[in-house]
C-alpha cells in the first residue's frame, strides 16, 4: 500500500481542500498549491468520475513492477479537480470520453516478502473490469 | 540597457556516439563557437552550461579539457529547457553589463529509450505513472479532441520534419518518411506511433554572445526567456498527480513567449522562421497555437496548407526539428538557436528559409519549464 493516497475502507482517495480558494488537492496537502494559503482539510474523494483523457502503456517503463500492457489517463470529479491514475482498461478504444469511471483498488505486484503490493486505480464498472 | 548579439555558434552533431564522451562532445561544440567567434582563453568572463542528466561539474570538465577554466562557470539544469535557461542567464548578464562576452553551451548523452527521470519517487515508477510517452500521448488525445487534430495531422508533421532533416547533415535521421509508414510504425501509447515520438540522443551546442547592437553585422538576440508553470492544468509539463478543471490558466510556453515577444518588441506575424519543441508530433502542433502562429483550433489548417513547411510562408522547424535529430535535452534549446543563426545570415544551406530576419525558438519540457529566444539578422 503506498501510504498517505488511501482512506481506510470504501475506496477513495485521501485528498485535501484549501479553506481559502476552495480547491481539491491529490494527494493531501497542507498549503494549497494553487493559492498558497496554509491549513488545508482533509477531504475524501468518492467518485465515481468522468473519463477525460486516456492512452494504453505498451512497454514496461523503467522501474515499474505492474504487468503491460495498461491503462492510463485523467478522471474528472464532481469536486472540481482531475486526477491522473492507471486505468482497468487497457484498450484505448473500448473507452469513450465522459464515460463514469469508478475508483477501485488492484493489484499491482507481489513484493520480495510475498506481500501484495496494491495501488488506485479508475475502472469503467464498479467493480472493475 | 546593453544589446546581445550572437558572436559565434557550434554544434557537435545528434545522435549516438558510443566513443565519444560527453566533455568531448562539448569540447567540439565549444571550440567551433569560440573558432567563429574569434575568441580564445581569456576571451569570455563567464560560461553557463545547460545539461539535464550530465551530472557534476560538466561545464568545468569541458572548459578543463581546453584549458579554459578561472571565470565562473554555472552549471543549470531546466529539463528540456536546460540549454534555454543557460541562454537567459548568459544575457541577462551581458545586459546588466556584468560580463561582456559569455560563453553557453547545452550537452547530454542519453541512454536509449524511455528516460528515466529522478523526477519521480519510487511508487510513482512501481505503480507505472513514469513513462512521459503517456503524458504527451494524454495531451495529444486531448488536443485532438480540442482543436480537430487527425492521425493524419500527427503523421504530417512528422513526414514535414523528417523532409526538412534530410538536409540537415548534423541530425540523427537524415531520411524522409511517408505518412503510411508512420502510421504503420508500433503504437507507444495511443494515438501517438514510434516515428511520431523524438529519441533521447547525444550531442551538444555552443553559443558566444557579446555586448553590441547588431551594427557588425551579427545576429542578435533580442529575447531570451525562462518561465516555469502556474497551478493549475493536469497535464501541464510540471506533471502533477491532479489538476484543476479551469482550461483558462495559460502554459508555462504562452507564458514564455508572452514575455519574449515583450522583451523583443515583436509579435507572431512578424516571425520568418521559427524552431519549436516537436517532443511528438501534437507537441509542435501545440506549440503552433501556444506562439500564435495560429488561433486556438487552426493548428491543423495551418500544417495542412503548408504553411510550416520549407517553401512555405512560415517554415517551422528546418532542422528536421527533435524528430529528425533527436533530443539530447540540454542541448536542444541551444541547437535551435545555432540552426536559426545560421538561417539568419543565409548559411543553411538546402534548408535555408529565403530572406529570414526575425526567428524564433521554443523548447519546453518537465519542471515545467518553457524557454523563448528570438533572433534578429
Amino acid at each position: 500500500m503506498h501510504e498517505g493516497l488511501f482512506a481506510d475502507g470504501p475506496p477513495r482517495l485521501a485528498a485535501s481542500r484549501c479553506g481559502a480558494c476552495g480547491q481539491h488537492h491529490f494527494p493531501r496537502a497542507d498549503v494549497c498549491p494553487y493559492c498558497s494559503a496554509p491549513g488545508s482539510v482533509a477531504a475524501e474523494l468518492f467518485g465515481p468520475g468522468r473519463l477525460w483523457a486516456w492512452t494504453a502503456v505498451n512497454a514496461a517503463p523503467p522501474g515499474y513492477l505492474g504487468e503491460v500492457p495498461y491503462g492510463f489517463g485523467v478522471v474528472e470529479f464532481d469536486e472540481g479537480i482531475r486526477v491522473l491514475g492507471r486505468l482497468t482498461e487497457a484498450d484505448p478504444g473500448k473507452l469513450t470520453a465522459g464515460q463514469p469511471m469508478h475508483l477501485v483498488v488492484v493489484p499491482l505486484h507481489t513484493d520480495a516478502e510475498g506481500r501484495t503490493v496494491v495501488t488506485y486505480a479508475f475502472s469503467p464498472g464498479p467493480g472493475g473490469s | 540597457m546593453t544589446g546581445v548579439e550572437v558572436a559565434g555558434v557550434g554544434l557537435h552533431p545528434f545522435g549516438r556516439f558510443p566513443d565519444v564522451s560527453l566533455p568531448e562532445m562539448g569540447v567540439a561544440a565549444v571550440s567551433r563557437a569560440l573558432a567563429e567567434a574569434g575568441v580564445g582563453r581569456g576571451g569570455f568572463q563567464a560560461a553557463f552550461c545547460g545539461t539535464a542528466y550530465g551530472g557534476v561539474a560538466s561545464g568545468h570538465k569541458v572548459l578543463g579539457a581546453l584549458g579554459m577554466t578561472g571565470p565562473p562557470i554555472v552549471d543549470v539544469e531546466a529539463g528540456c529547457a536546460s540549454g534555454a535557461a543557460a541562454l537567459m542567464l548568459a544575457a541577462a548578464s551581458i545586459r546588466s553589463g556584468q560580463y561582456d562576452t559569455v560563453l553557453v553551451m547545452g550537452l547530454e548523452k542519453m541512454p536509449k529509450g524511455i528516460i528515466r527521470s529522478s523526477f519521480f519517487s519510487p511508487w510513482q515508477e512501481e505503480a507505472g505513472f513514469s513513462p512521459a510517452p503517456a503524458y504527451f500521448a494524454l495531451r495529444a488525445q486531448r488536443l485532438m479532441a480540442d482543436s480537430g487534430i487527425t492521425k493524419d495531422h500527427l503523421a504530417q508533421v512528422v513526414v514535414k520534419n523528417r523532409r526538412h532533416g534530410a538536409h540537415n547533415p548534423d541530425a540523427m535521421f537524415t531520411t524522409p518518411v511517408e505518412a503510411a509508414a508512420v502510421l504503420g510504425s508500433r503504437v507507444v501509447c495511443e494515438p501517438l506511433h514510434l516515428w511520431m515520438l523524438c529519441t533521447p540522443n547525444e550531442g551538444a551546442a555552443a553559443v558566444v554572445l557579446t555586448a553590441g547592437d547588431g551594427s557588425l553585422g551579427r545576429v542578435r538576440l533580442a529575447a531570451a526567456v525562462l518561465r516555469s508553470h502556474l497551478p493549475g492544468p493536469v497535464l501541464s509539463e510540471s506533471t502533477p498527480m491532479s489538476g484543476t478543471t479551469d482550461d483558462t490558466v495559460p502554459s508555462a510556453s504562452q507564458l514564455a513567449v508572452a514575455a519574449a515577444y515583450d522583451e523583443a518588441g515583436v509579435g507572431p506575424g512578424d516571425l520568418h522562421v521559427v524552431e519549436c519543441q516537436d517532443t511528438d508530433a501534437a507537441r509542435e502542433l501545440l506549440a503552433y497555437e501556444e506562439i500564435g502562429l495560429c488561433a486556438a483550433g487552426g493548428a491543423g489548417a495551418l500544417l495542412a496548407e503548408g504553411a510550416t513547411a520549407l517553401g512555405g510562408r512560415l517554415p517551422v522547424n528546418p532542422s528536421g526539428g527533435l524528430l529528425s535529430k533527436g533530443e539530447p535535452l540540454g542541448a536542444s534549446g541551444l541547437g535551435q538557436v545555432v540552426e536559426l543563426v545560421r538561417q539568419l545570415r543565409g548559411e543553411a544551406g538546402p534548408r535555408q528559409v529565403e530572406g529570414a530576419r526575425v526567428a524564433l525558438a521554443h523548447t519546453v519540457g518537465r519542471g515545467a519549464n518553457a524557454g523563448v529566444a528570438v533572433l534578429v539578422g
